[in-house]
């Protein structure tokens, strides 16, 4: 009974002089607050706020009774999003874009910086990462009217000149078959020069010595890029990589929303696309925030493991 | 070792390079220079689906045009309100929140950095916020292209990477000469920050100029628009509507081309004012970001 009864006393004492403690420390702190508040306020509405709105996943929402008054539903928008062949569609689609994108777009950077990186004229490297890192500054609306003005049937330039050579004419922008090579496209047009950004750094950090040295030991370009540049980027590639496949549940939701038209929409349908027009353009709240929230747990899921594996390896992750 | 270069002179492998790398440049500036000379051509002389790589009669009629437009005013007008004030305040308040994160003694900053990575990793999507813009009573205001994206978790973790990089005597000096911690903040930190505030400033700024998703989403009234709302109207709506109702054209209704071009050269001509510093700064803010990922 009595070491208890001392245990309890000394506990709250401590607590006390901890919240004393603690008081203080806010009080010494205080203009940090001040400093810190705005933006506190912001997450607190614009980020954690929203969290609130995924219930409705779980409800029935009508807007004439309101988030209170719209039944529970429990499970019912996931086991009708699973259960729907638009889910599987959704998922494939998602799953293709990023395979082809990691399978074209991820290298090419590699590639390019490496490419950049032979170059010895210092004003043509330059003025050639100045072109190439342009598209990046340009907004997805810019992109995809540039795409209409080449590729489209009607007003493409592309078409005009097959037709011109006699061929005949390809409608490109709603053709399924083209639809993710053309995103594909689109994207490498626009990231591949800016994404060589982080690779010609790693390269820049490489002791010219070794280069002579492997100059001298009678390698070739080939050999020197192979055994002293590669290695250079090697870790870059990797975090950059796992941090890729942590961020497939995203595609360019932009870009789709631009480039989608009725007869594509089967091959361009993603969990985006999909929570937007169901929730916002038709309404359907509910369903919406289920595909939304779906994709933000999937998302959620990889990231934190990509995350981990980075850190696991021995780099910062992203947080 | 230039100089195994000068003794040479180019390889085999450098002209294959360099001409690889030139096909790629060429490859970027091509839709820019044919968006350029279409825009610039004489409406009168202009033969729709002609190539030109340069206009074969300069004209600025198109330009005219289009800046004699309220529709196009009006968007240019609201985009560059949205742009200059929301760029501002994004500035003020993530370098004022990613100062205090520095501070690991601040009671709650273990909760504020939680808070921050979440919102990081997940986010409630877009039906939600779009929920929460409209109780807001947001919709179809400015402001709900504006307050939604005041700061993000990314630039903060990339500011307060930045600012821990700050050598602290300085800060500590300023304490002992009696400094309150906003005074160290406004005497110290933001002179010795002018480059990352430089940096973000052009990336937030960017961000604003190009949104389009939040302005199709917010803004339905057509007086309110910005210039990428406007601009894919203008250029891919009238397009993508030939293509899902291939054949039946209504001429009068689709823009004359050398009009939707210059429509989309003026919507770039801001980016390409500020891209040397844009290219030269971006850089940099991608190396910043790359000490954290």
């Amino acid at each position: 009974m009595k070491p208890e009864t001392t245990l309890r006393k000394s506990k709250t004492m401590s607590k006390a002089g901890h919240s004393v403690g603690l008081v203080s420390r806010m009080v010494k702190h205080r203009a940090l607050y001040l400093l810190v508040l705005p933006g506190l306020i912001f997450f607190l509405v614009f980020k954690i706020a929203p969290m609130w709105g995924l219930l409705l996943a779980f409800k029935d929402y009508n807007p004439f009774l309101g988030f209170f008054g719209s039944d529970w539903v429990g499970f019912k928008h996931f086991s009708d999003l699973f259960g729907s062949s638009t889910f599987y569609i959704m998922l494939r689609n998602t799953l293709a874009i990023n395979l082809i994108a990691l399978v074209f777009h991820f290298p090419l950077p590699i590639l390019l910086a490496l490419m950049l990186n032979e170059i010895r004229h210092e004003r043509f490297k330059r003025i050639n990462q100045s072109i190439v890192y342009l598209p990046h500054f340009l907004s997805w609306v810019v992109v995809a009217s540039m795409t209409f003005f080449l590729l489209s049937i009607d007003v493409g330039i592309v078409n005009k000149l097959i037709a011109e050579s006699g061929g005949e004419t390809i409608s490109f922008l709603s053709e399924p078959n083209y639809f993710w090579a053309l995103l594909t496209a689109q994207s490498m047009w626009k990231e591949a020069g800016w994404g060589t950004i982080i690779f010609l750094a790693a390269m820049a950090g490489v002791d010219p010595q070794r280069y002579e040295a492997a100059v001298v030991d009678g390698a070739g370009r080939f050999r020197q890029i192979w055994h002293i540049t590669l290695p250079a980027i090697r870790p870059t590639i990797i975090i950059l990589l796992i941090l890729r496949l942590g961020s497939m549940a995203d595609t360019g939701f932009e870009q789709i929303l631009l480039m989608m038209n009725p007869l594509v929409r089967s091959v361009g349908e993603v969990f985006d696309t999909y929570s937007y027009t169901y929730g916002i353009l038709q309404g359907k709240i509910s369903v919406g925030v289920t595909v939304g929230m779906f994709k933000g747990l999937v998302g959620l899921v990889l990231i934190v493991t990509a995350n981990k594996i980075v850190r696991k390896l021995g780099h910062e992750g992203i947080y | 070792m230039s100089f195994v270069m000068h003794k040479k002179g180019l390889t085999l492998f450098d002209w294959i390079n360099y001409s690889l790398i030139t096909l790629f440049s060429v490859a970027c500036v091509f839709p820019f220079l044919y968006v350029f000379s279409v825009s610039f051509t004489n409406p009168e002389v202009y033969v729709p689906l002609k190539f030109y790589l340069f206009p074969e009669k300069w004209s600025l009629e198109s330009y005219r045009y289009i800046l004699s437009t309220n529709s196009f005013l009006n968007a240019f007008k609201s985009t560059v309100f949205i742009t200059v004030v929301g760029t501002i305040l994004n500035v003020i308040i993530s370098f004022m929140m990613a100062y205090g994160l520095t501070k690991k003694t601040m009671p709650g900053q273990k909760w504020m950095m939680g808070m921050v990575i979440f919102t990081l990793v997940f986010s409630a999507g877009i039906v939600p916020n779009y929920l929460l813009v409209r109780e807001l009573g947001l919709l179809n205001s400015y402001w709900s292209l504006i307050l939604p994206s005041l700061t993000n978790a990314w630039s903060l973790l990339v500011i307060k990477s930045f600012l821990e990089s700050l050598p602290p005597e300085l800060e500590d000096s300023a304490k002992i000469d009696g400094c309150t911690d906003i005074g160290v903040f406004l005497r110290i930190i933001i002179p010795l920050s002018m480059p990352a505030i430089a940096t973000f400033t052009l990336f937030f700024a960017v961000g604003h100029w190009n949104t389009y998703f939040n302005a199709l989403i917010y803004l339905s009234d057509s007086s309110k628009w910005t210039l990428q709302l406007l601009i894919k109207t203008l250029v891919i709506d009238s397009n993508s509507m030939a293509v899902a109702q291939a054949g039946a054209s209504d001429e009068n209704v689709v823009p004359q081309e050398t009009i939707r071009m210059a429509s989309i050269v003026l919507a770039m001509v801001p980016i390409l004012v500020v891209y040397p510093f844009l290219q030269k700064h971006f850089a940099k803010g991608v190396m910043l970001g790359s000490v954290k990922g």
